[in-house]
């Protein structure tokens, strides 16, 4: 804990050490609240040849030294200064981790939509990588599980299995399978590999049994005590002390790291889903985050309360660049792009990405290749994330087609099973990452967030400003007022909001009328056809009342032809009226597509106009 | 901004050493025994270290099998927990109504019995240990025994690392396919005098020709490019993450610039032409993330060295440096850097960005980002 009193702080330390980059922020108390001042970034240092992830801290560290003339490295390679004084030290430093890949886990469960779908969102709420999900009914043989884990080398597992005085056969069988396997750790070859049970309170003597010698087993309450109740608290604070205690501490350079910082050092992707949290809280609404890597794309929902975190291990903007490319299919990329390209040029550009990834796109052409490998990558996450973002499976629901359903009843099961996110209730969209951060222009990555996400209906959109949300969040477990404070003013970039009414019509066809009565007294008054894009500019932290009248195949959240009177909210973008309608389907035709996203790339100012005119000139 | 950063750029190029010390780390996946010792000298396929690795593990479901429940198992067991088992024998039987009813269950390893189940009515059968070895990989000398775990092996030699490759670890004389570094590796240029070799091309070679290396069992092929759909098409998938080295085609490929056609490094070309008909040692593990590893061939050899070969390269880039573009536009062009001025400059992209101002070898003067250019070794 923090060995200062948080209201005499004066100065806080926050890095994050990343896969391939440390990066620093300092922050500082001022007349007007915590604010961000600099950051200083250096490689990670975590594998050979220097294996100590102190030297990167360091150099980082070193970076923002120079840069501030504060004094904040402790001689003798000692860590950090500590407390401050004048222009020199901190009074806390804090550190969120993704190094050598992350927190990566193996989830065991029965059923893969019941316990095993519990045990996954328990590790993936943790900032844990999923490996893999075996469970009963995966569709692999016996032996076909036991080498798939024997060839997995896990931080950690978590065993989870049967309600609590429910199957007990079963999850013993799942332990046998584990024991069989013996799966070996990542770092350290001599260290035993920490298991988490999570199942069936029943079956801990016999889960002991078989693997209390081989493996550090730890027993923490059922996630899945009774069919209609998910648990995943106490694994997930398993998770988190074992990440600490093992695997970290094997991992090199973080014995050390791990004496400097005030509080324990939490995965990265963890403290991104805490600001995502925040967002949630502080707004009181709903909220979809994107943490658009080079590696992994991270997918957060905060929904009617509930917190899903996914991650898609290999989808990704430069080291896992080509997997989109598989994933989504490379004329899925290709629809997004206004000028033609033969499939090969295209390929072998992303491999070639892929295989010096620092590399930055120069022309406007790359650009937008890269945009629109990002909208895919956030619409597979995304995919992914609905596919965990659902109701409990198995629990039996009052007031809905559950009862006296059949189950084979293939359509109830749907309407029961599918996910519960419904866009048109989401009121918030916030991304962060490389991709979005260094959009030249802003509306650049809200267009890339709105592809991506499709929203429905009123959606404000943020994103970071600089990559910092994870040094927040650990920051917030222990500051919550500093982290906030640098969140709102330095962090957030509010780019605006978007009206996009769902439901679609024919070319032409009128979808809205609105009124905008800006804050000046003006009023906007105008109207909008199907698969047309407008902009109107409405600055940062003003807000306007909006009246919007859809035709009647439309819907903004009252139901279709209903009118909904609305605050909208300005931004660095401002207003974006988007009636593609939804789903968002672009135009078969090759020229009528290249068309269309020319229309709409224009109407939004998104990429500069000489540009558009010639893609226009060259391909129309 | 910093004095350092305004004159110099640190942007690492892949190694290309006509001379250096290579020192190899060779090491098993656990604890085991070294074979070797210090100062002994070892080939490219000399075992250095072995150990063995718990054998295959069998699930049987014998209270079924036998059709008892679960929790009568240990009275029809033949065989219990740590017993050793050969591959047939019978480890449970059920006999009733005098013999009648005969059931049995065989164990279908050797092995042992490594647990017994009556809550679940199975058994767990282990085979025996599999022998994990760890070779040499290259010719050279042992410097240093790492007890239980392995040896370092050095040599030297020449070093040449490309940025892509598939297939792991292999060894082969280097034979020179072509006659410069921008040729095409066509497949009239295979036969059979291929085998067992490592094959030089220039900038690109041909899914025929790559078949057909394979189909007259070359050991390796270095070359500048390949077509993505043409590598596809070999390796039988898609490849996703840039974590390679277990593909399995039936030779290592190593790309030393880029997908698509591009020219081998002039240097490269040159040092694997030097050595032509010397054994060499590659691997094609390519990993693109923290710890970078890339694809490799070592050329042990004993040949004279210049001085100037002792001097390592200082790694940055300055007015005068010689680099390579490795992006669009002015993709896989070399040039020689005129100028790294100190200011932010806006590209095409709008982008404000650090840059160098390259002359190419056509004279043309063109300005790049500086994350867009690699240093090229002269």
């Amino acid at each position: 804990m923090p060995k200062i009193p948080l209201d005499q702080m004066k100065f806080i330390l926050a890095t994050d050490v990343g896969s391939t980059t440390t990066k620093a922020r300092f922050f500082k108390k001022t007349e007007n609240g915590w604010r961000y001042v600099i950051s200083g970034e250096a490689p990670t240092t975590v594998e050979k040849p220097y294996e100590d992830v102190t030297l990167g801290v360091r150099n980082a560290v070193r970076e923002v030294e120079e840069l501030t003339g504060h004094k904040l490295l402790a001689p003798g390679g000692k860590g950090i200064l500590m407390p401050s004084r004048s222009n020199e030290g901190v009074d806390l430093y804090v550190t969120t981790s993704s190094a050598g890949g992350g927190l990566q886990m193996m989830v065991a469960g029965l059923i893969r939509s019941m316990t095993a779908e519990s045990a996954e969102r328990a590790a993936l709420g943790a900032g844990a990588i999923v490996m893999d999900v075996i469970a009963i009914d995966d569709g692999r043989e016996i032996y076909q599980k036991i080498e798939r884990i024997r060839h997995l080398r896990p931080d950690m597992v978590l065993l989870a299995g049967g309600t609590d005085g429910g199957n007990l056969k079963d999850v013993v069988e799942m332990a046998e399978i584990l024991k069989a396997a013996q799966p070996k750790p990542r770092f350290g070859i001599s260290y035993k590999l920490p298991i988490v049970y999570a199942g069936n309170r029943d079956a801990r003597n016999h889960i002991k049994e078989l693997l209390g010698e081989v493996f550090a087993l730890t027993i923490v309450d059922n996630l899945r005590p009774t069919l209609e109740e998910e648990n995943t608290e106490p694994a997930r604070r398993s998770i988190h002390e074992l990440f600490m205690e093992h695997v970290m501490a094997h991992a090199p350079g973080y014995d050390k790291l791990m004496k400097w910082t005030d509080v324990p050092i939490m995965p990265t992707p963890a403290g991104e889903g805490m600001m995502m949290q925040l967002i949630a809280k502080v707004f009181n609404c709903n909220v979809l985050g994107v943490g658009l890597g080079g590696a992994t794309t991270n997918i957060y929902s905060i929904y009617d309360g509930k917190f899903v975190r996914s991650v898609s291990a290999n989808l990704g903007m430069s080291y896992s660049i080509c997997n989109v490319m598989k994933e989504a299919g490379i004329e899925n990329i290709m629809r997004w792009l206004p000028f033609e390209k033969s499939e090969d040029d295209i390929r072998n550009r992303l491999r070639n990405k892929m295989i010096r990834p620092t590399t930055i796109p120069q022309t406007l052409e790359e650009l937008m290749i890269e945009h629109a490998v990002a909208r895919e990558a956030i619409r597979l996450g995304f995919e992914h994330h609905k596919t965990l973002a659902r109701p409990l499976r198995g629990a039996r629901r009052k007031g809905t087609l559950w009862e006296g359903a059949e189950i084979s009843d293939v359509f109830a099961l749907e309407e029961v099973y599918g996910t519960y996110i419904k866009m048109i209730n989401v009121k918030i969209i916030a991304g962060t990452g490389g991709l979005l951060s260094h959009a030249p222009r802003r509306v650049q990555s809200m267009l890339v967030l709105t592809d991506g996400f499709r929203p429905e209906g009123v959606t404000r959109m943020f994103q970071d400003s600089v990559f910092m949300m994870p040094h927040l969040g650990v920051l917030s477990t222990v500051h919550s007022q500093a982290a906030w404070e640098i969140f709102d003013k330095d962090c957030l970039v509010r780019l605006g909001t978007i009206i996009a009414p769902k439901g679609t019509g024919k070319p032409g066809e009128k979808v809205l009328d609105f009124k905008i009565e800006m804050p000046d007294g003006a009023t906007i008054k105008d109207s909008i056809n199907f698969g047309e894009m407008k902009r109107i500019e409405l600055p940062e932290k003003v807000e306007a009342d909006a009246f919007l009248d859809p035709t009647s195949h439309f819907d903004l959240g009252e139901g279709p032809g209903k009118v909904v009177e609305a605050k909208v909210y300005g931004g660095v973008v401002g207003i974006v009226i988007d009636a593609r309608g939804r789903p968002l389907n672009l135009p078969e035709d090759d020229k009528e597509r290249r068309k269309k996203l020319l229309e709409w790339f224009e109407a939004l100012n998104a990429y500069p106009k000489e540009f558009l005119d010639k893609i226009r000139e060259e391909w129309l | 901004m910093k004095a350092s950063q305004s004159s110099y750029a640190y942007t690492p190029g892949l190694k290309i050493k006509r001379f250096m010390i290579v020192r190899k780390e060779r090491k098993l996946p656990i604890p085991g025994k070294v074979l070797v010792k210090e100062g002994d000298a070892v080939s490219f396929d000399t075992v250095v270290a072995r150990t063995f690795v718990p054998g295959d593990p069998y699930i049987l479901k014998v209270a079924r099998e036998l059709g008892i429940e679960p929790e009568d198992l240990k009275f029809y067991l033949l065989k219990n927990k740590g017993d050793r088992v050969e591959e047939g024998e019978v480890i449970a039987r059920y006999r009733t109504l005098f013999g009648l009813i005969n059931r049995e269950c065989r164990s279908p390893t050797t092995g042992v019995i490594e647990d017994v189940s009556t809550t679940t009515g199975r058994m767990i059968v282990r085979g025996d240990p599999k022998p994990v070895e760890v070779k040499a990989y290259i010719s050279g000398k042992v410097t240093e025994v790492i007890p239980e775990e392995g040896v370092i092996v050095e040599t030297r030699g020449a070093f040449v690392q490309g940025i892509f490759g598939v297939g792991g670890e292999t060894n082969g004389e280097i034979k020179v396919l072509v006659d410069s570094s921008s040729d095409i590796l066509e497949a009239d240029m295979i036969d059979e005098d291929c085998k067992g070799k490592i094959l030089i091309g220039g900038s690109l070679i041909t899914k025929e020709a790559l078949l057909k290396a394979i189909e007259f069992g070359a050991r390796g092929i270095v070359v500048g490019g390949i077509k993505d759909t043409d590598l596809m098409d070999v390796v039988g998938y898609e490849i996703g993450v840039a974590i390679t080295g277990h593909e399995e085609i039936g030779l290592t490929l190593i790309i030393t610039e880029g997908f698509g056609k591009m020219a081998m490094s002039r240097k490269a070309f040159n040092i694997f032409k030097e050595f032509e008909g010397y054994k060499a040692a590659m691997n094609g593990a390519t990993q693109i993330r923290a710890g970078v590893i890339r694809p490799e061939v070592v050329i042990p050899h004993t040949k004279e060295i210049a001085e100037s070969e002792l001097v390592e390269l200082e790694e940055g880039i300055r007015p005068g440096t010689l680099v390579r573009i490795i992006r669009e536009p002015y993709f896989g062009k070399i040039g020689r850097v005129i100028n790294l001025p100190i200011e932010l400059q806006v590209i095409e992209t709008e982008s404000e960005v650090r840059v160098a101002e390259v002359e190419l070898e056509d004279g043309r003067r063109v300005i790049v980002s500086r994350a867009n250019i690699e240093i090229i070794e002269e």
